[in-house]
Formats: structure tokens, C-alpha cells, sequence
């Protein structure tokens, strides 16, 4: 065998100054021969370290090996087999936290690219005429009700309706996919790979149920009269604001419906679509998360000419994947660490103008383990802005819980569920991803709906 | 689904939809609305829920053409189906025995008071109502509401029918004339609503109005609707629509419900000429 590169075999992407002024995905994926060439660096460990990074536990030396051999089709098969969603997490999953951060030839280079190559068989497989279709066990009679098509929800249909129970999935908005639909970018995950992955749950024969908002439509309590067992993956969407001086005036968004205009209703197509979005010249992000990435190169896209990320702690603490990080620098999202909002100003329209900063040290490390930041007096300074996008985190939406007596809530407003089953305080009621974990990641979301649904169908089988 | 059973012309630019719902016409309480959205490319919209039919399964809106969406919403006919049609959305109105209630619509705003003015009613309210429109024409819902109220006021801006004047006038004379008024539900244009809470301030009368802050998806997820009440943020769509009027900042309301002036002039000016080049139809004359 020759000696493989200490790095990761390259991925081809759109070069920064191209894609700033479009929204087609930014990475192209790897061809076949680059793929082959990345799986042979795989050392096939016999206790391979990588498996004990992913959440659902892929068997990662066996696909790549797969891959390695040409057999494309095995690969796909092994894959499936823990995670339904390939194409997605390949492309969104912080592998550097996961997978990757475990692999072996991380200690001595690049660890094995992973994610990349979880995306190309995931893409490989889109490319065929046929997806397969597994084998759908023959029908229990029983009716389980998913609230959600986030990746939670989208998880738990497709391993039940496998198990032959009946699934309906309930959604409130008008597209199915939870915050790959809505929140994360078009460049960085093509809304048609979301619409391929949801089109494969519906063959399975999963029925979907858009624009119904449960709890205000039908409750929980009365969707049990009708189901033997619900889900709930209702996500964690209620933005966060700072609640200072000067937050509501114009040109002011948080992420979530910065995001919403632009990825779910194409805010970026205006007037073609019919969803406005203010086009600011100096954008202001405040947080160091995917969600304030998203937002800052969204920003570039939408013709800023420049995209700020205001951020309190330092760089080392951002919460962001690396990859998105790199990318934001790459095109010229400009950084302001160790910087935190204080008051907005607006002119006499009520527009925002100004926004007043303060500058911040670190002190001791908090409960996350990260440097606390503190604001050093008599800092303040202002800086011209046009659009501000508040990105400092999501929590739990409240409906499901304040119309669905019987569930227990927790400190931070999530549903309260047991780590190995998924299940509620509440009888016949499941809960997971971002609802009960408050905002994660994809990953997570998905190994809580597979969780959830072994627990339901054991359920399920005993009445 | 959202089928269109019936379509009635209220006004110049104000139609009104039958629309057979099943779910929501099942569900829905006075004050809440739904989130509409009329073509693929098209923007979801909030529009309250006038009026149910449980017979038909059905909800009734009424809708003022002001900007593309509700232009283009304008254009269906009996039969058609609206794409999507969310709801019951937001919280309802506290119907309670108050005594005697006020209710004051202005313009558009008619149509949203008459559900509550009929449930207040219908609890056992005094109901007296005021209702007005720039002119004559504009008035809508005066039959209906007349039958559901104990009295009726109207006034029109040029004075084209009923008293000249604003709502506001009326309501302060009957304040004014020692009627006891044990509460107002105002809901209008952002500026009488403002008003309407002026007139009842000093004499610290309950007064509720409407909300009609700019939305998106309508289940407390973005934040598009924020508003200020007592100082504090809140989210119109799901802490709302209603509020305590005398602690509404309607300054920021009106502020930002300019933010998409020039965009939604873009779009409608758009639609128009769009409309124009493709089809004169005479859709938009059809009488039913
Ligand atoms: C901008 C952004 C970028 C992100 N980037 C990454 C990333 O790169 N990598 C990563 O791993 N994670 C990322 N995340 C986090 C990740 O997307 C979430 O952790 C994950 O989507 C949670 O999945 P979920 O199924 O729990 O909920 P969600 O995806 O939030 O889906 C919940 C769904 O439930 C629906 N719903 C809510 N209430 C009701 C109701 N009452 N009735 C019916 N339907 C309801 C919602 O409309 C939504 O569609 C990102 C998040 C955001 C916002
Ligand atoms: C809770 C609620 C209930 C409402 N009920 C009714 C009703 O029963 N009948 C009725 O005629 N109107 C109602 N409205 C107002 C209605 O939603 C707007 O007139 C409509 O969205 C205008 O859209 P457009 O594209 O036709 O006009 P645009 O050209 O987009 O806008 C015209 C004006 O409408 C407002 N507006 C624009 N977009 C939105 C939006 N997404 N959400 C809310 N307001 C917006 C802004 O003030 C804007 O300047 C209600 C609004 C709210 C918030
Ligand atoms: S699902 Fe995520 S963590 Fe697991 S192997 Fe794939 S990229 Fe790594
Ligand atoms: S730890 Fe790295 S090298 Fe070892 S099997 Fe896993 S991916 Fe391959
Ligand atoms: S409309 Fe989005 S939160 Fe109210």
C-alpha cells in the first residue's frame, strides 16, 4: 500500500469571491476517485476510536472500507443502517467535535474526512435511478402521531412506519424539514436534499400533515384519542433577545427570522418571491454559533458590504464548526471578538443607525467551561450599522408544554424525557431533539428519534 | 381543502371569503386569526377569523386589498382554493360578564370586532358599538352588527353617512354624557387604536385593542411581531394579538410596520403591470 497524505484529501469548492454573490452550496463533494483515494487513508482500526464519537453510532471503519472497494451500494446499506439522513449529516454534523475528533490518524495529521465521505455515498446514492427502499414489516394496525418534521420527528416516522405502525407526521409551517428548512442556508445545505430525504420517508408511506399547529389545532390530549403514542419534536424555536435599548427598531431581526425570509421563503428571490428582507450595507451579527455564521454570510449574499460577527468571548470559545468559520473568514466576514451590544440608536424613522458596544475581558472559566466574559467599564464606542441580526441561541417552544397538562418542564423550558427512552412524564408521550435537549445539533436530534422510537414500538408490541 | 364557498364584495378593495376549513372552523375563538399564504412563491399573512359557519364547516374573512398579497388573494373565485390557510392562531378574547362594553371598529377593523362583539354579547353584555370608515362606501358589516349590538353609532370621516367624524368623537361623547363603560375593545388602524386608548386613559377604562403587527409564521418562532407593552418585548402573534391599550408603545408599532414600504410598493406595482400584460381578466369584477 503507499504511504497516504497526513491530510485529508482535498474537496473542490466555489472559490469566496464567486459564491458571495450566490446562494448555490459552497463545498462540490468529492468524485468517485476522490473518495476511493480518502477511504485507503482509513487505518481500519481494530478498535476503531472514531465509532465512539457519533451519537448513533455509524459503523465508520466498515462503510469507508466499502467505499475504499468501489461497492458503493454496501456502503450506502451500512450507513443507513444507524442514520437515515447521510446527506445531511455528512454535510452539517460538527465532525471535528465527533467522529473525526476520535480518529486515530488525527493524532498524527488529518484525521480520516468523515463527514465527506458520509456526503458522497449520501449523494452517490441520489444519483442512482432507484433508491432502495427497505423492507417495510407488516402493519401492527397500530397509529403513532409525530409533532415535527425536524430531524427528530423526521427519524422517528421512518423507523416506526418500518416496523409496520402507522405513522402521521403534524407540522406547523408550510414545508417539512424543522430547521433544515428553515434556518440553515441554501449554500450550505441545498433545500432539495432535505425535499429528496423527506420524499424517502413518504415512500416509506409516513403521511405528512403540513400548516397544523398542534396545540392550537388539535392538542396533545386530543391527538392521543386518535393515536396509540405520540412524538414530540416541536425544536427548539423561540429566539432569544438581549431586551436592551433600542432592540426593536427597524432593520433589527433575530436569526430566526433573518434566516426564515431568506431559506423558507426565498426572501433572497424578492420581488420574484414575494417576501421582503432589508438588504443592509453594514450588518451587525451578534454570536459565535452556526446560527450567527449562517446569518453573517447570508448577510454577504444578500449584498452587504460588510458582514460584521460580534462576539463576547474570544475565537477559541466560539461554538461554531470550524469549517463554517473558515468559510465565513474566507469571504470576508469580518470578526470582532471580545465585543458585546450594549444600546442600539436609530435616526428619526426608527430605523437602527448605531449600534453601542462595550468591550469585554475573560475571566474564570463558567459552568460551560469556557472564560466568562466581563465587560470593562468605560469602553463603550459606536459603530455605524444598518442591519442588526441578534444570534445568541434558541429555546424551547413553549406551545406544546403549556397546552399539554401532565408534562414535565424543565429549568431551561425543555420537556423533561428519560435519556434511554425518550419518554415523558406524561403517559403515551415521547419527546426529543432540540425540545428536550434545548437547542443541539442534527445528529443528536436524529439518535434521540431513534431512541424514542425503539422505545415506542417495545411499547406498542405490549398493548 | 380552504375551498372558497362564497365571495361577496363588501366594499371597493374589501372582499369577503367563505372558506370551508373544517378543522379550524371547529376550533377557532373570537380574536384569533389565521396565516395565509395564496401561491408557492407568496408570503405568509395573517387575516382575523370574522366570523364561523359550523354548518359548512367554514370561516368568513374579510380582507382590505393593500399591498400584493391581499391583491392577489382578491383575485380567487368561488371554488378556488387558497394554499395554505394555518390557524387558529393566537390567543382569544377574554369574554367575561363586564357589564356594558364599548366596542369601536374602524375601517378594516370592523370585521375583526364583530366576532367578539356577538360572544360579549352573547355572555350577557351591554353591548354598544361604534364603527366607522372614511366614507359611506367603505362601511362594512353595519347590518350585522347592528342585530348583534344593543346600539349602534357610526361615523364616516367626510361625513357621508352617520355622524362626521372619527369613532374616537363618539366614544369620548358617551364617556363624556357619564354612560358607565365598564370596558372598550378598539380595533383599527394603529393610530385610532392609539387614540381610542388616549380618550380612555384619563378615565382608567379598560381598554383592549387589536394588534396588527407584521408577521411570519405566526407560532412565536421568529419574532417579526414583536411589540412593546409596559416597556416590555412581546410577541404579538402568540402573547397577542390583544393587549391592554394603555400600554401599547404605538409609536414602535407604526414604526415598524413601515419597514417594508418601499419592498411592498416594488411588489405590488409589480403584480399590477404583471396582471395587466397577462390576462385583463375580469376577475376581479366578478359580483357574487
Ligand atoms: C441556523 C441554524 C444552523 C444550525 N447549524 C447546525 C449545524 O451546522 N450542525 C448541526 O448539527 N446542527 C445545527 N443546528 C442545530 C440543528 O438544526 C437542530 O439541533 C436540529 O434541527 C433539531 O432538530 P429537531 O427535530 O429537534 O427540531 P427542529 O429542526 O427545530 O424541528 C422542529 C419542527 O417542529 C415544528 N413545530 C414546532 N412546534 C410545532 C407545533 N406545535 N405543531 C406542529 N409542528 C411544530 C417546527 O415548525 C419545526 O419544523 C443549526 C440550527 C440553526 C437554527
Ligand atoms: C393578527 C392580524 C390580523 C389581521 N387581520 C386582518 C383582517 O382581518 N383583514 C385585513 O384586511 N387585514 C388584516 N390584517 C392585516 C393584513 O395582514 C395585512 O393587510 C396584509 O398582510 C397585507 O399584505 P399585502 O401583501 O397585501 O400588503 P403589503 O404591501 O405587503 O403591506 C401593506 C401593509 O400591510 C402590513 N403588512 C405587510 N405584510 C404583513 C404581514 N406579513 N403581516 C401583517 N401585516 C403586514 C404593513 O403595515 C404594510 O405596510 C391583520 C394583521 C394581523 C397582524
Ligand atoms: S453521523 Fe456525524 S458524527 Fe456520525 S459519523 Fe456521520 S458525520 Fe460523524
Ligand atoms: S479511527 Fe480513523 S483510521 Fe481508525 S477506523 Fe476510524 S476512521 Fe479509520
Ligand atoms: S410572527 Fe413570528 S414570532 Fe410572531
Amino acid at each position: 500500500m503507499p504511504k497516504s497524505s497526513p491530510q485529508k484529501t482535498p474537496m473542490r469548492e466555489q472559490s469566496p469571491k464567486e459564491r458571495i454573490h450566490n446562494f448555490n452550496e459552497v463545498p462540490f463533494g468529492y468524485s468517485p476517485e476522490e473518495a476511493i483515494l480518502e477511504a485507503k487513508r482509513c487505518l481500519q482500526c481494530k478498535k476503531p476510536k472514531c465509532m465512539e464519537g457519533c451519537p448513533v453510532e455509524i459503523d465508520i471503519p466498515k462503510f469507508i472500507e466499502q467505499i475504499a472497494d468501489g461497492n458503493f451500494r454496501e456502503a450506502i446499506r451500512t450507513m443507513k443502517d444507524k442514520n437515515s439522513l447521510p446527506a445531511i449529516c455528512g454535510r452539517v454534523c460538527p465532525q471535528e467535535e465527533q467522529c473525526e475528533k476520535y480518529c486515530l490518524l488525527g493524532k498524527m495529521g488529518e484525521p480520516v474526512a468523515i463527514g465527506r465521505l458520509e456526503r458522497f455515498i449520501a449523494d452517490w446514492e441520489a444519483e442512482q435511478d432507484e433508491i432502495e427502499i427497505p423492507e417495510i414489516a407488516p402493519t401492527t394496525g397500530k397509529k403513532v402521531a409525530v409533532v415535527g418534521s425536524g430531524p427528530a420527528g423526521l427519524t422517528v416516522a421512518g423507523d416506526l412506519t418500518k416496523l409496520g405502525h402507522k405513522v402521521v407526521i403534524f407540522e406547523a409551517l408550510h414545508k417539512p424539514g424543522g430547521v433544515l428548512i428553515y434556518g440553515i442556508p441554501e449554500f450550505r445545505l441545498p433545500k432539495a436534499i432535505v425535499g429528496r430525504e423527506v420524499e424517502y420517508i413518504k415512500k416509506l408511506g409516513v403521511e405528512l400533515v403540513l400548516s397544523y399547529v398542534v396545540g392550537k389545532l388539535k392538542t396533545v390530549d386530543e391527538l392521543l384519542e386518535e393515536f396509540d403514542a405520540i412524538f414530540v419534536g416541536t425544536g427548539a424555536g423561540l429566539p432569544w433577545f438581549m431586551f436592551l435599548p433600542g432592540e426593536n427598531y427597524n432593520g433589527i431581526y433575530s436569526a430566526n427570522e433573518y434566516l426564515t425570509r431568506s431559506n423558507l421563503m426565498k426572501a433572497y428571490l424578492f420581488p420574484e418571491y414575494d417576501t421582503p428582507i432589508v438588504k443592509g450595507k453594514r450588518v451587525a451579527v451578534i454570536g459565535g454559533g452556526n446560527v450567527a455564521m449562517d446569518s453573517a454570510r447570508t448577510a454577504l449574499r444578500l449584498g452587504a458590504k460588510h458582514s460584521m460577527i460580534i462576539y463576547r468571548r474570544s475565537k477559541v470559545e466560539m461554538p461554531a464548526r470550524n469549517e463554517e468559520i473558515e468559510h465565513a473568514e474566507a469571504e470576508g466576514v469580518e470578526f470582532h471578538f471580545l465585543t458585546n451590544p450594549v444600546a442600539y440608536h436609530a435616526d428619526k424613522n426608527g430605523w437602527v443607525r448605531e449600534m453601542e458596544c462595550i468591550r469585554m475581558e475573560l475571566g474564570e472559566p463558567d459552568k460551560s467551561g469556557r472564560r466568562r466574559p466581563i465587560p470593562i467599564e468605560g469602553s463603550n464606542f459606536k459603530s455605524p450599522v444598518d442591519v442588526v441580526v441578534v444570534a445568541i441561541g434558541n429555546s424551547p417552544n413553549p406551545l406544546i408544554y403549556s397546552t399539554t397538562p401532565g408534562l414535565e418542564q424543565g429549568k431551561h423550558g425543555n420537556i423533561v424525557t428519560d435519556e434511554a427512552t425518550g419518554k415523558t412524564s406524561k403517559d403515551r408521550v415521547w419527546a426529543g431533539g432540540d425540545i428536550a435537549t434545548g437547542a443541539a445539533t442534527v445528529i443528536l436530534a436524529m439518535g434521540a428519534g431513534r431512541i424514542a422510537a425503539r422505545s415506542i414500538h417495545e411499547y406498542l408490541q405490549i398493548t | 381543502m380552504n375551498k372558497i364557498l362564497r365571495k361577496v364584495i363588501l366594499a371597493p378593495d374589501i372582499k369577503l371569503f367563505e372558506v370551508e376549513t373544517p378543522p379550524i372552523a371547529e376550533k377557532v375563538q373570537p380574536g384569533q386569526f389565521v396565516v395565509i399564504r395564496t401561491h408557492e412563491k407568496g408570503e405568509r399573512f395573517p387575516l382575523t377569523v370574522a366570523d364561523v359557519n359550523p354548518k359548512n364547516h367554514s370561516i368568513t374573512l374579510i380582507f382590505q386589498e393593500v399591498g400584493k398579497s391581499s391583491a392577489h388573494l382578491g383575485t380567487f373565485k368561488e371554488g378556488d382554493e387558497i394554499l395554505d390557510v394555518v390557524g387558529p392562531l393566537g390567543k382569544q378574547s377574554e369574554i367575561e360578564l363586564f357589564g356594558t362594553v364599548v366596542c369601536v371598529g374602524g375601517g378594516i377593523g370592523v370585521a375583526p370586532i364583530y366576532p367578539i362583539l356577538k360572544a360579549l354579547k352573547s355572555k350577557g353584555n351591554k353591548v354598544i358599538s361604534i364603527i366607522g370608515a372614511k366614507s359611506k362606501n367603505l362601511l362594512i358589516l353595519e347590518e350585522e352588527i347592528k342585530v348583534a349590538s344593543d346600539k349602534l353609532y357610526i361615523t364616516t370621516d367626510d361625513g357621508s353617512y352617520g355622524k362626521k367624524g372619527f369613532v374616537s368623537n363618539e366614544l369620548t361623547r358617551l364617556i363624556e354624557e357619564r354612560i358607565e363603560i365598564n370596558r372598550v375593545v378598539a380595533i383599527g388602524p394603529p393610530i385610532m387604536m392609539k387614540v381610542v386608548a388616549d380618550v380612555t386613559r384619563p378615565y382608567k377604562i379598560k381598554t383592549i385593542v387589536s394588534l396588527n403587527s407584521i408577521m411570519v409564521d405566526g407560532t412565536g418562532m421568529c419574532g417579526a411581531c414583536r411589540v412593546e407593552i409596559g416597556g416590555e418585548t412581546k410577541f404579538a402573534c402568540v402573547d397577542g394579538p390583544e393587549f391592554d391599550g394603555h400600554l401599547v408603545n404605538f409609536d414602535l408599532l407604526m414604526n415598524r410596520l413601515s419597514i417594508y414600504l418601499k419592498e411592498e410598493k416594488e411588489s405590488l406595482d409589480k403584480f399590477r403591470s404583471d396582471l395587466n400584460k397577462c390576462c385583463r381578466s375580469t376577475t376581479d369584477n366578478q359580483q357574487s
